[in-house]
């Protein structure tokens, strides 16, 4: 079921049969897939799928197991990301291969091949910066810029070498909705041009307005090759992960009661020299709802997040009320002791200890309650728990008590949030629930924050991904360089008023075409 | 020559060790490598050089000794940490008391043994000017080396493409290979480089500094050296100030000692190194950000292939 590709010559690029095994681990299994000229090809499929490992053995940083790749016809091998380069690949990766420290115009120059100096560097970059409408400023450290920005670095950097074939790895992950379509104008510009495009996401709306055509990855292998736009999100969900996916119940009746958590014009000053410093935050949850904290990342949320847990102190205690006992100023376990619980962003070595059983990690939130006494351990009580939330949660684990760095991501997240909901605490803060996580155990976990809220706790959830916020929260707020925005019922929201909010544009009346 | 010109010159000979072997540390360091074995690699380049210097009757001989000596110890940590990708704290500790224990073996058959001083350059003319005349042009060629050293490696690291490769490595190793920097060969020319200036230091202790070998003769400039690094942030301007203060607060604390003020003389001791941290912390302080730290500084690097 391909779609309408005009093809007079070979494809720009074809992969035959590629495998690439990690131990008993076939991350790739015989994967086939070709790309046309100026096509922009959609490469789909959760997280764990293989998305990344193909695209890091067409990019020639990791060798394939089995396989063959043909540019333009001929069988070529890839050995390493310089020839990558050469034979006129570009990547631009999700997780950006640039340097904190050097500037702008340094991280380009470090990949370019062959001779440059920064002068030459910097017109270049003015000039693609014009021709694209990609603007970035040449002497700046990358540690002082947004995510989108650095992307834009990561994309001119490619465009610099005049690629035929231009990589993303879910490059919109980390940027507001309007700066996710300055790239899509910047995308179709360069397909226009004849540059093909593999484009690699798992969010189905953006490759349906880009592709006409999307291989869909599923453990390793290719499941179909489809046009998205002749296919509902709904199929192409089901070819994702398997089996369809339900929805989010959020229909239990829902009780507002009194407020379990009060932040009070709370401001903390930057922790760091990255740091982002927090701004007379007011925010109130309530028994009941979920309370949903959007933002673009890197804008004040684990600052927020460390605050609220007590990892950091406010200077004073009625900055933070939780359960009606101003606590700004107490630590994580006396907040624990009021019925708060915290599911921090990073679950290994921040939620768990890797390389500790999982029935010794439930004593990391627990050691206030039935699992210690007087200092010491109860390890029966321990691994009873543990096995509780194995079972609860659905944690799928290699061995009946394995050590935590040994579950997949979704695994331990899904027990890393089992942890604290089977306290049943009065008010549950969570950062980035799903991150991550492959598509089955983010509903799991959504679902468990939502019935946890129904049955009359106050959660509250901050997430980069809009679509879980719109899916659990009952009213939301946008953070933005550390200040928030008023909190608003979820029904008033639209995405157009978020993204403003990420930018900080949204009180300037008229500046709908922000960016 | 007054005394005052003396000590001059004493402070100028007591600082070239130290800038030499931190200016290689540095370059190993910004490639993100920790290499601690500098006092073991210096100690093996004084006792091969002294050796060396002694048998062959030739200073130039020696020199190359101690050079060599101090690289092959570097290609051994080398070895273990990138080959094996071994722990770096732990490989640069055992290479410091294997070249303390080895010196020690090879430089057993020379104790005793004197070398003349060698000729310092002299330009004619300008190093009869009044104070600065002898201390700034009639040095001896090391001095001029490792100031030559500074800027050779402040240019390199700053103003070329490999220097920039370079530091890119030392600053994130993964997005490094993911462009395809080599990241390994770029970090064994960088311990390599470390580990003939340890030699060269060790070297200049041995032929110019005491002229005789004696075991330990090193005596902890190598931590010092690695702690100037670090102190001055990464970067050459500051550990050749940095190197300086060190070597002007030990010569004078002796005068000092000589002078018997009524301190305590293992205050006195400290001074230098209290001087030093006080220098180099003001100088950081003063510059706000960036303690410059490169972000992989002792990770080992496991290529995903």
């Amino acid at each position: 079921m391909n779609a309408d590709v005009s093809s007079s010559g070979p494809p720009l690029v074809e992969l035959k049969g590629i495998s690439k095994r990690y131990g008993d681990l076939l991350a790739n299994d015989g994967i086939g897939l070709s790309i046309e000229p100026g096509e922009i090809h959609a490469l789909l499929g959760e997280n764990g799928a293989g998305k990344s490992t193909l695209v890091k053995i067409l990019y020639g940083v990791i060798e394939p197991s089995a396989g063959e790749i043909r540019w333009e016809g001929r069988p070529v091998s890839i050995g390493s990301p310089v020839e990558a380069r050469a034979l006129g690949l570009g990547m631009v990766f999700q997780h950006f291969s640039l340097f904190d420290e050097l500037t702008v115009a340094e991280n380009i120059a470090v990949a370019l091949s062959g001779d440059w100096s920064l002068s030459t560097v910097r017109a270049k970059l003015g000039e693609i910066s014009r021709t694209y409408g990609l603007a970035l400023d040449a002497d700046r450290a990358v540690w002082t810029l947004s995510a989108g920005e650095r992307q834009r670095i990561e994309i001119v950097r490619c465009l610099l070498q005049k690629p035929r074939l231009l990589i993303l790895d879910e490059p919109t992950s980390v940027l507001t909705p309007q700066e996710a379509e300055h790239l899509f104008g910047t995308l179709e510009r360069l397909s226009a041009e004849g540059c093909s495009i593999l484009y690699i996401s798992h969010k189905l709306e953006e490759v349906r307005r880009l592709c006409r055509r999307a291989t869909i990855l599923r453990a390793g292998r290719v499941v179909a090759t489809i046009d998205p736009r002749a296919s509902s999100a709904r199929e192409i969900a089901a070819l994702m992960v398997g089996n369809e996916v339900g929805e989010v119940r959020t229909d239990a009746p829902q009780r507002i009661q009194g407020e379990m958590l009060r932040v009070a014009n709370l401001s903390l000053p930057p922790a760091g020299l990255h740091g982002q410093a927090l701004r007379n935050i007011d925010l109130v949850a309530r028994a009941g709802e979920v309370v949903g904290i959007a933002g673009v990342a890197g804008n004040g949320q684990s600052e927020l997040f460390a605050a609220l847990s007590g990892e950091r102190l406010a200077d004073r205690a009625d900055a933070i009320v939780i359960a009606g006992k101003p606590s700004g100023t107490l630590g994580i376990d006396a907040r624990r002791r009021l019925g708060a619980a915290f599911v921090p962003e990073e679950r290994l070595g921040h939620a768990a200890a890797p390389t500790h059983r999982l029935s010794e990690n439930t004593l990391i939130s627990h050691a206030a309650s039935e699992v210690s006494r007087s200092g010491f351990i109860l390890l029966n009580a321990a691994k009873r728990v543990a096995r509780s939330i194995v079972q609860g949660f659905d944690v799928r684990t290699p061995e009946g008590d394995p050590q935590a760095r040994k579950l997949s991501g979704g695994n331990l997240q899904k027990f890393v949030i089992g942890r604290e909901i089977i306290r049943r605490p009065k008010l549950l803060i969570v950062d980035q629930p799903t991150w991550g996580v492959d598509a089955g155990a983010a509903r799991l976990i959504r679902q468990a924050l939502v019935d946890l809220a129904r049955d009359g706790s106050a959660v509250v959830v901050v997430s980069q991904d809009l679509d879980e916020l719109f899916e659990v929260a009952d009213r939301m707020a946008v953070i933005h360089q550390g200040s928030l925005s008023p909190l608003r019922p979820i029904g008033e929201w639209t995405r157009e008023a978020v993204g403003l909010e990420m930018l900080g544009v949204a009180q300037a009346p008229g500046a709908t075409h922000a960016v | 020559m007054t005394t005052f010109e003396a000590i001059l010159l004493t402070i100028v000979t007591a600082s070239t060790p130290l800038l030499i072997a931190a200016m290689g540390e540095l370059v190993t360091e910004r490639s993100g490598v920790l290499n601690l074995g500098v006092e073991g690699m210096m100690a093996m380049g004084a006792a091969c050089s002294f050796a060396a210097a002694v048998t062959f009757d030739s200073t130039l001989l020696g020199v190359a000794a101690g050079i060599v000596a101090g690289a092959l110890m570097a290609a051994l940590f080398a070895l273990l940490v990138l080959g094996f990708a071994a722990n770096q704290t732990g490989s640069g500790l055992a290479l410091t008391i294997l070249g303390l224990g080895l010196s020690g073996l090879i430089g057993a058959p020379f104790v005793g043994a004197r070398r003349d001083p060698i000729a310092p350059v002299d330009i004619p003319g300008l190093s009869d000017i009044p104070v600065v005349g002898r201390l700034l042009f009639e040095q001896d060629l090391f001095v001029y080396a490792s100031i030559a050293l500074t800027v050779l490696v402040a240019l390199y690291l700053g103003r070329t493409r490999s220097g920039l490769m370079l530091r890119s490595i030392g600053e994130n190793h993964t997005s490094a290979n993911a462009l395809g920097l080599p990241v390994l060969s770029t970090r064994f020319r960088a311990i390599l480089f470390g580990g003939a200036c340890a030699g060269l230091a060790g070297a200049y202790l041995a032929l110019v500094y005491t002229r005789f070998w004696s075991p330990g003769m090193t005596a902890g400039r190598g931590w010092i050296a690695l702690a100037l690094v670090v102190f001055a942030a990464w970067r050459p301007g500051w550990v050749l100030v940095g190197a300086y203060i060190f070597g002007a607060a030990t010569v004078l604390q002796l005068h000092a000692q000589a002078a018997q003020f009524g301190v305590p003389s293992q205050l006195l001791s400290a001074v230098p190194y209290l001087a030093t941290i006080l220098a180099l912390l003001l100088l950081s302080l003063r510059h706000g950000r960036a303690i410059g730290t490169p972000g992989s500084l002792g990770v080992p690097f496991v290529p995903d292939r």
